[in-house]
């Protein structure tokens, strides 16, 4: 078991909080993992990524080869494309549709939807609006972890509980409402690979 | 075993906790901050009185290492790799003093330049001080080279550099910690009360020292662990890793394991038993490093007359930038994997200042100040108010190094560019802005210095500023500005043309005009709001 996952976003957006689920899920599950993260110039609401590994054989390098990428994840639209050279041609990719605007010169969003259609595996989730109606509205990063939980071969229940494990210092309902969140993200992503 | 998720710099923060430091010295900077962030969240640390709070800069952190060194405990220094430049006056002359309680002086680097002016290679710094060098190729080794380390800095008395780059210090990987843990050494003066004093008579005689223990530091590098011969059969090639560059190798031959010799040099000075083999058995030698080509440059010669050594020089890997897997791939020969080419429609996001920032008011003030002058007048410094470079501010001329603006500004005013502007953040004053003003008031300099006061040095996260609680008024009045000149200002949007007035008036006033714009970092209130409410909570 190997997956090699590009994680993507705008400084803040919390790419880490999904970083931590499923890293904390993996090391529940004996598996190896490395996670390289962005810290300083860059976190200024500029673009960020992280490479997560995991893996039940030896991880050598904490950079994912270009090209080599199982999935990448993003809660940017935009974002997911400046990452496109990462993923293997076999790869997934998760994606928000929910522009992060913060620049003069942001495409038309169409132009970048239409772009993330080109890609042969693809998801494309309107977390922001799904973590809306069910009133979680802070959880859209775990709508999208939800979307790619299908592809990441990790038993839900330890994605579950990692989530358990890491919001429960919040309170139940914060827990309850990222478990939902999962849920909704999961079921969107199933019912659009059928 | 339970293995702990830990950075490389967090793992070296471990590691320096379990071999017994009495103190960490370090001044932030982008990828080293979180090695001393780490022992000041220690409990255990807390409850063993470790030293760890940030100094003013790296030179004041590196010599207060030595003097707890001196006075025979173990301590650690770090700051990233531009820092040791501000550190190095100490830390070259700390290799003929010599130690007498462990230190290890950690340095940073930043190839790519994430977050940098530049990608100079820490372990050069090592070799001109002739120094023992160590680094890292994963979490692991990062924590337990500091054991090493410091056994090995105290069996020769001399300081130990430790180098690790971006990449290891920001990636997480699973670290088991060592079973027992070195108690803190006690207070012990050195056996020699004159190891210290570096009068040329006594220097000398240290220097001698230093240079005849060279060959002692090779023979430790020769027999380290951390150094290893790996026995290939195809000798058409033999391949030498530093650092981290031994995992990008590895994830080339994930299937079927390096089919050449490979030697991973992670000590220095160069281990020569291992070269002289590698060199001996293959027709062609491959350097894989980090960095500049400092091992390639030395296998090499000058005269580049013996076997074919590629790497960086010959253009094998671009000179420039890190190392990724798919470079090494290319080095090698092997197919080089691509994914689809990046959309067109894929436009830079890059960084910004936050939105309410106070450096923007700031900036909007100085610019409307400045607009009947000709362009190119403003001289800046490091931090988030470098950011005011970019559109839409489009505000100053420089960034070069932290305390640059208000001496280059001097400069400028003294070869005739009146008025001359000087933009620098609190946290950069302290750190090095201070000499440079003093300059200006001996000189009578025709500058107006602008502090932006955000209480804090929010580009490496926040960390406590040296001036809090606004001491920036008494400083500058302590070194000669007067007192009509330091304007404090509010900036804020409604007090705009205010401002903007004051500005101009010092613009026009010949000498030493400090402005001190103050507000808070906008990030550093809201955390405050957070903890509070946390606080509130409980
Ligand atoms: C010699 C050196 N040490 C450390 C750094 C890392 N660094 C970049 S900006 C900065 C400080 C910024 O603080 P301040 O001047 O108060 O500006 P702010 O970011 O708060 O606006 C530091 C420490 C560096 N670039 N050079
Ligand atoms: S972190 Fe603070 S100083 Fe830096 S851009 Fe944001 S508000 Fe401004």
């Amino acid at each position: 078991m190997k997956k090699d996952i590009i994680l993507s976003g705008v400084g803040g957006q919390g790419i880490v909080s999904i970083a931590a689920i499923i890293g904390t899920a993996a090391l529940d599950l004996g598996l190896n993992l490395k996670q390289s993260e962005v810290h300083g110039m860059s976190q200024r609401g500029g673009d960020v990524m992280s490479n997560l590994r995991i893996s039940d054989q030896e991880i050598h390098s904490d950079l994912i080869p270009e090209g080599k990428a199982d999935l990448i994840i993003s809660v940017e639209p935009l974002e997911a494309l400046r990452h496109l050279p990462m993923l293997a041609p076999d790869g997934w990719l998760i994606t928000n549709t929910n522009p992060y605007n913060n620049i003069a010169n942001y495409p038309p969003i169409e132009d970048v939807l239409a772009e993330i259609e080109k890609v042969p595996n693809h998801i494309a989730i309107d977390a922001d609006q799904i973590a809306k109606d069910i009133e979680a509205r802070r959880s859209s990063n775990v709508v999208i972890l939800g979307a790619a939980c299908p592809f990441l071969e990790l038993d839900p229940k330890t994605i579950e509980e990692a989530i358990k494990k890491l919001f429960g210092k919040k309170g139940e309902m914060t827990v309850n409402q990222n478990l939902e969140a999962l849920k909704e993200g999961r079921s969107f992503a199933e019912h659009s690979c059928e | 075993m339970q293995k702990l998720l830990l950075l490389g710099d967090e793992a070296i923060a471990q590691g320096a906790l379990d071999a017994g430091i009495s103190g960490i010295y370090a001044y932030p900077g982008t990828p080293s901050t979180e090695i001393t962030e780490y022992v000041q969240h220690s409990k255990e640390a807390k409850e063993k009185g470790i030293k760890s709070s940030w100094s003013t800069n790296e030179k004041t952190a590196m010599e207060s290492a030595l003097g707890m060194s001196y006075a025979g405990k173990r301590t650690m220094v770090c700051m990233k790799h531009v820092g040791l430049n501000v550190a190095a006056d100490a830390f070259v002359n700390s290799a003929i003093t010599g130690a007498n309680g462990g230190i290890i002086v950690v340095a940073a680097d930043d190839p790519s330049m994430h977050s940098s002016q530049n990608e100079q290679d820490s372990r050069f710094y090592g070799k001109f001080a002739q120094i023992p060098i160590l680094e890292p190729n994963n979490q692991q080794e990062a924590y337990d080279m500091v054991q090493y380390g410091f056994d090995l800095s105290e069996k020769y008395k001399i300081p130990v550099l430790m180098r690790l780059t971006t990449r290891l210090a920001h990636s997480r990987a699973g670290v088991v910690r060592m079973a027992t843990q070195h108690p803190q050494n006690e207070l012990k003066l050195p056996d020699n009360l004159k190891q210290f004093i570096l009068l040329p008579s006594i220097a000398r005689k240290s220097y001698k020292a230093l240079l005849a223990n060279q060959v002692n530091f090779e023979e430790e590098s020769n027999i380290s662990t951390f150094n290893k011969y790996y026995e290939g059969k195809d000798k058409s090639l033999g391949i030498i890793s530093s650092g981290i560059a031994f995992n990008y190798l590895h994830e080339n031959y994930q299937e079927t394991g390096v089919p050449y010799p490979v030697l991973k040099i992670n000590q220095y000075p160069i281990p020569r038993k291992y070269v002289e083999k590698l060199y001996a058995e293959c027709d062609e030698i491959l350097v894989l490093e980090e960095g500049y080509p400092i091992i390639e440059e030395s296998i090499r010669g000058y005269m580049n007359n013996g076997k074919k050594i590629r790497g960086r020089m010959d253009g094998s890997i671009e000179f420039d930038g890190e190392l990724n897997p798919n470079k090494v791939a290319g080095a090698l020969g092997l197919p080089v994997s691509q994914g689809r080419a990046k959309p067109e429609v894929v436009v830079g996001r890059p960084p910004v200042l936050c939105s309410g920032c106070p450096h923007i008011d700031s900036y909007k003030a100085l610019n409307q100040a400045l607009e009947e002058y000709a362009k190119g007048r403003v001289f800046s410094d490091i931090g988030c108010y470098t950011l005011g470079a970019l559109a839409p501010f489009d505000a100053i001329n420089s960034c070069v190094d932290m305390g640059a603006s208000i001496t280059m500004a001097k400069g400028a005013a003294d070869a005739g560019l009146i008025p001359a502007v000087a933009v620098i953040g609190d946290g950069t004053f302290t750190h090095s802005g201070i000499t440079g003003l003093i300059d200006c008031i001996v000189d009578k300099s025709n500058v107006v210095i602008i502090i932006l006061d955000n209480d804090t040095t929010a580009m490496t996260g926040g960390q406590r500023s040296a001036s809090e609680g606004g001491k920036l008024e008494d400083i500058c009045r302590g070194v000669g500005v007067a007192e009509e000149h330091i304007r404090i200002l509010r900036p804020l949007p409604k007090f705009h043309d205010e401002n903007f007035r004051v500005m101009k008036e010092e613009l026009e006033y010949e000498g030493v005009s400090v402005i001190i714009p103050r507000r808070e970092c906008v990030v550093t209130v809201n955390q405050r709001m957070r903890d509070k409410f946390k606080e509130k909570k409980k």
